[in-house]
């Protein structure tokens, strides 16, 4: 049995006399100590999908339409309040982009942390274990933290605040909605990190949501990948990014500029660094060719305008007239790898 | 001849401390910074935030004051005029803004808002004159000419930065400081913005300070890309050569944390201990040193590195880096 298995969930959107659908049957499941991403530009419904594992998503304005959320076996769809209350924290937790946001910015840490204890853990409530947390996830001085206000902390420390609060409980499932957004890459790598590690010590499965390709590629074991309400490609990590077979998803990683590869630091570079030495103070663009980038037309469709047919089809490079007449299936194209579209190959 | 030449540049904020006591604290939030840019040139900013490159980018064109130091624009010095001849020269620097939603006054039309600029700098003789320009402008970044009467709440955010770009090219600009005109659209719409900028650049001959903190995008843009940290520029050099050889072990750890698409050029990873510390008490010495690894006691500590070459066109502010034979 997997910890988690969606199955063709389909939830709705009131917006005035307007049903607008925002995710449109997504099928995902996650097994225990695996690191799913979910990957997909705003209004994909990516961050839905994963906040209805825990059933957070408001009813109204949301409302589900169809499909189940089995959280170990048991569907999260049709549980009383107190199952769900047991299950937040208790099965799946929540690390959210912005952590100032997600703190309470009038408590200690450490009470909030601790909150966290008494619901789940009530005979574990104690500073010691807060201080055991607050180690776990490295922040330095423990004993003096557990006493600072959110606003003492920097966005990285408040993260680890966050993730000290999530695990606090034991998860079996920790969703990360763009933990690292908000931080700057060297937090961000810090933050990461700390995932990775705490993921192999603990064996939690981790749902991570991303819209930065590079962090699918550092952390994940298996991708999906969203576009206007569905998954497009579903594959693990590493074949999705050496070899994308869904024409949103290869479009996507064509238009992202690469850094250059730095592997080879400390060598010479292979190639001087300025042509010659009179251009060099004046030297203007023309030195090198503009590069220009495939970038793709158009814009991300919103909900509510989602096109017919294939959602991607007028933003796609290789369309033909019928995409638009039919929503393409999500065929097993390979052994584990999921593909919206017909004309994959 | 440089466009633009900034030479020790210093922008403190003062720290209010009560109503009668005088501010006794400052934020220095870019401290003694010098660096040119060419014609046509792309010359790109990276750090991480908090480091003062924004407040460095608003300098040059004057949004805030400059504490000290001079902003050469065209050999004349835009920190020491008066607030009306700084006016009249901001018809050859314009900006362009981070944020498509906030910077674009919701309740004029986009005739207006491009139109505004023309009208200040007087370079719309007529009413038709300034109609037929607008529509230019629009169908210069790729919007319909139609769109002149709508509002900005009718467009999406790559829409919205487009419109943003036509205000700051109507007035013909030479230079244009762009502070982190992508980071806030969807990954498949910044390709669009990034080519755009890079045409008009072509067209135009326009130099570009390019400020962001996605070295990948600044790496394909710019042609040199300085780094910078807590108020000080530590590294300047040509795009490829400071990504694929940094010099600072700053912007070493900085590569280093990008984290990697391609599985099989993962690089080592370089985790920098702690935080940025705070502007108001940066750390003695070099500025870097708390968190620096390779950091030696005591010079690290007590001597602030001179700005030196290390290699051609390869500047760097650090005791330790090492030169190129």
């Amino acid at each position: 049995m997997s910890l988690l298995e969606i199955r063709n969930l389909r939830l709705d959107f009131l917006a005035g006399d307007e049903s607008l659908r925002a995710v449109d049957g997504v099928s995902l499941s996650l097994e225990a100590g695996e690191t799913v991403c979910l990957v997909g530009e705003s209004g994909c419904g990516k961050s839905v999908t994963a906040q209805s594992i825990a059933r957070l998503v408001p009813t109204p304005p949301a409302r589900y339409v169809g499909g189940e959320i089995l959280l170990n076996g048991r569907d999260v769809l049709n549980m009383s309040p107190t199952e769900l209350c047991n299950i937040r924290g208790g099965v799946v937790s929540y690390v959210f982009q912005e952590p100032g946001a997600s703190l309470n910015p009038v408590f200690r840490v450490g009470a909030q942390i601790k909150e966290s204890l008494k619901l789940h853990q009530p005979a574990k409530a104690t500073d010691a274990e807060v201080i055991r947390l607050l180690k776990l996830v490295g922040i330095p001085a423990p004993e003096s933290r557990m006493r600072n206000y959110p606003f003492e902390m920097s966005g990285g420390m408040q993260q680890r605040v966050m993730i000290a609060m999530a695990l606090a409980s034991e998860p079996k499932l920790l969703v990360a909605d763009e933990p690292t957004t908000a931080l700057d890459v060297t937090i961000q790598a810090q933050i990461l990190d700390l995932l990775r590690d705490l993921k192999q010590r603990l064996g939690m499965a981790i749902l991570l949501i991303t819209h930065n390709l590079g962090i699918v590629g550092d952390m994940a074991d298996r991708v999906a990948v969203m576009y206007a309400g569905q998954i497009v490609e579903l594959a693990p990590a590493r074949e999705l990014l050496r070899r994308p077979l869904h024409p949103y998803t290869r479009a996507l990683m064509a238009s992202v500029p690469k850094l250059s590869d730095a592997s080879r630091w400390g060598e010479a570079t292979d190639e001087p660094a300025v042509a010659n030495e009179s251009a060099a103070a004046t030297a203007r663009e023309d030195a090198r060719p503009t590069k220009r980038l495939q970038a793709i037309p158009g814009n991300v469709p919103r909900i509510g305008n989602f096109p017919a047919g294939c959602r991607f089809a007028p933003r796609c490079p290789m369309a033909k007239p019928e995409c638009s007449n039919a929503i393409p299936e999500l065929v097993e194209v390979e052994p584990g790898r999921w593909v919206r579209c017909p004309f994959w190959r | 001849m440089n466009l633009l030449e900034v030479q020790n540049l210093k922008v403190h904020f003062p720290v209010k401390h009560g109503v009668l006591s005088r501010a006794r604290e400052f934020v220095k939030a870019v401290d003694d910074v010098s660096f040119r840019i060419a014609p046509g040139e792309t010359l790109g900013l990276v750090g991480e935030s908090g480091c003062g490159k924004t407040t460095l980018g608003r300098a040059i064109v004057r949004l805030v004051e400059p504490t000290a130091g001079r902003v050469l624009f065209e050999g004349e010095d835009i920190a020491a005029m008066s607030a009306g001849e700084c006016r009249m020269r901001r018809r050859r620097f314009q900006m362009i803004f981070q944020d498509p939603y906030s910077s674009l006054n919701p309740r004029m039309t986009l005739e207006d808002i491009i139109g505004e600029a023309l009208d200040i700098h007087g370079l719309a003789e007529s009413k038709s004159a300034r109609a037929k320009r607008v529509a230019e402008l629009l169908e210069a970044v790729g919007l319909d000419a139609a769109y002149a009467q709508r509002y900005p709440h009718e467009f999406s955010g790559g829409q919205r930065q487009r419109i943003g770009i036509a205000r700051a090219l109507a007035v013909e600009p030479k230079l244009i400081v762009c502070d982190e005109p992508v980071s806030a659209l969807d990954v498949s719409v910044q390709a669009q913005i990034i080519n755009l900028l890079q045409d008009l650049q072509q067209q135009h001959g326009i130099a570009y300070l390019f400020i962001a903190h996605d070295l990948a995008v600044v790496e394909h843009i710019s042609r040199r890309v300085m780094v910078m940290y807590l108020g000080r520029i530590v590294e300047l050099a040509e795009a490829k050569a400071l990504i694929r050889s940094p010099k600072h072990p700053y912007t070493q750890a900085l590569i280093s944390a990008v984290p990697e698409v391609d599985a099989e050029t993962k690089r080592q990873r370089i985790v920098l201990p702690g935080d940025v510390p705070s502007p108001i008490h940066p750390p003695p010495g070099c500025r870097f040193h708390p968190r620096c690894p390779i950091a030696q006691q005591p010079l690290c500590a007590t001597a602030s590195p001179e700005w030196r070459e290390t290699g051609k066109n390869h500047w760097a502010a650090c005791h330790l880096a090492k030169s190129d034979a």
